[in-house]
């Protein structure tokens, strides 16, 4: 049987947080990139400026840059804030805050992701016909009813096929958090690799099991877009 | 001109040595990535046409490619390259150790590789997408099979791969970043060194993402000007 030296448990635990931090980043993209597909989308113009740097910006610069900036950098900016509420205030704020790198992670993450949801969500967003808007408002519901009632549900049946791209890259980009030290899987194969000096039989249950998250992910999406597609004829 | 010089000598970071760095940091990058592609590509197109095959001996191969490099993390794939290969014992003895000694081939290999398994999809979904009239006018003018793959159906699917490959080259001069991970200096490397030199992370990163940024806008611009140029046929009119 595969023998991983005592690593087993460990590569176990961090697969589990491997797993926590894809969600939790899937989470805060899917709310950025509502938040920045209706900024695209809105007749403000400052909005729409702002979210349009927002995706242009993050979409041109690698992950790992963006996540050493946040990881490194945030640590310096949130410590110049306290410092500045510390000397403010003669000592009556003290407060010290330890960027840790799994925080970091899942901002960088979700961050990096809402960039790419935004433009997902504003496509589809964008194939809802506007006369089912309009006849939402002549019904008299508010805004929220409206989004709530008629855009997502049709939306997400043109949303899911980016949504689901995106969510395979998002899974495969964890990796990149073993880079600031965060001990997941590839972190903790890597370290045991280079103790053991085996690196094929660490490496390849980490791949097997990203392989088995793509393969459930895709499993799952294709179910979601039957869900979503109810009611649809498709030629 | 005086105003750059200007700007330099008031700053501590951004010097005539740290900035040849970020230079070299550079050439790797563009190097590694130019070199991936071009041997991606190539390896793509063959592997693309094997996995339109209708026989399951050719087909499947292929498909069992695409799936573990396009289903597992890029960083895993390099890792196992890089650690797999170097510390297989001997190999430092051995004649390919002249290759192996630094990181750059493995890296090659692993982003050669990768590219290859995206670019095989996309060239399969191009080929299939080829109108069947097309391929019914070739077989009555009497083409062979490989005639007909080289005049008819490859031509056109290069053209309707386009926007897609466009972005894949994007996908990988960012996932290069990774190549920083394994003692490479590349943009990344550079800006690690001289964030660690001067603890000024938002100064060392800022600058290597504004240079990502722009060799990113320059892809998009050429591939903007190649898609002008052979997919004019169907731009709306």
């Amino acid at each position: 049987m595969l023998d991983l030296h005592g690593y087993g448990p460990s590569i176990f635990n961090g697969a589990i947080l491997t797993i926590q931090l894809a969600f939790l980043s899937l989470l805060i993209a899917v709310l950025l990139g509502l938040l920045g597909a209706s900024g695209k989308l809105s007749s403000k113009r400052p909005l729409r400026w702002l979210s349009t740097l927002y995706t242009t910006l993050i979409r041109g610069v690698p992950d790992l840059v963006l996540m050493m900036l946040i990881y490194f950098g945030g640590q310096i900016g949130i410590n110049a804030v306290t410092d500045w509420l510390y000397n403010t205030s003669d000592g009556a704020i003290d407060i010290f805050f330890q960027v840790n790198p799994f925080v970091a992670g899942v901002a960088t993450i979700g961050f990096i992701f809402g960039a790419y949801m935004s433009e997902t969500f504003r496509g589809a967003f964008m194939a809802v016909e506007n006369g089912q808007i309009e006849a939402g408002k002549a019904y008299g519901m508010t805004g929220w009813q409206v989004f709530n009632r008629i855009m997502f549900p049709q939306m997400m049946r043109h949303a899911l096929p980016g949504l689901g791209n995106n969510w395979q890259v998002l899974l495969k980009t964890t990796a990149l958090v073993s880079v600031i030290g965060l001990a997941d899987m590839v972190n903790l194969a890597t370290e045991a690799a280079k103790t053991v000096r085996e690196p094929f039989i660490f490496f390849v249950p980490v791949a097997l099991v990203y392989l088995a998250l793509t393969t459930v992910s895709e499993w799952v999406f294709r179910q979601l877009k039957r869900r979503y597609s109810v009611g649809v004829m498709e030629g | 001109m005086d105003a750059i010089l200007a700007l330099l000598e008031n700053n501590d970071i951004f010097n005539p040595t740290t900035l040849a760095h970020y230079w070299d940091g550079l050439v790797n990058t563009v190097q590694l990535v130019f070199l991936s592609l071009v041997l991606g590509l190539v390896l793509a197109v063959p592997l693309a046409i094997m996995r339109t095959s209708k026989k399951p001996w050719i087909n499947w191969p292929v498909w069992c490619f695409t799936y573990v490099f396009r289903g597992t993390p890029l960083l895993i794939q390099l890792y196992m390259i890089y650690y797999g290969v170097t510390l297989i014992d001997g190999i430092q003895e051995s004649v390919f150790w002249v290759i192996f000694e630094r990181a750059f081939y493995p890296c090659l290999i692993a982003f050669t590789l990768n590219t290859a398994a995206y670019t095989t999809e996309i060239f399969r979904g191009a080929i299939e997408a080829t109108p069947r009239g097309e391929i019914e006018a070739a077989k009555a003018y009497g083409m062979s099979a490989a005639k007909r793959m080289r005049r008819i159906v490859l031509p056109s699917a290069f053209r309707r791969a386009i926007p897609a490959y466009s972005n894949e080259v994007v996908f990988m001069l960012h996932s290069s970043a990774i190549a920083s991970t394994v003692t490479i200096i590349d943009l990344t490397g550079a800006a690690r060194d001289i964030y660690a030199r001067f603890y000024a992370p938002f100064q060392a990163y800022i600058f290597a993402a504004l240079i990502y940024l722009c060799l990113t806008f320059t892809i998009f611009y050429i591939f903007k000007q190649l898609e002008k140029r052979m997919l004019g046929h169907l731009r709306p009119r």
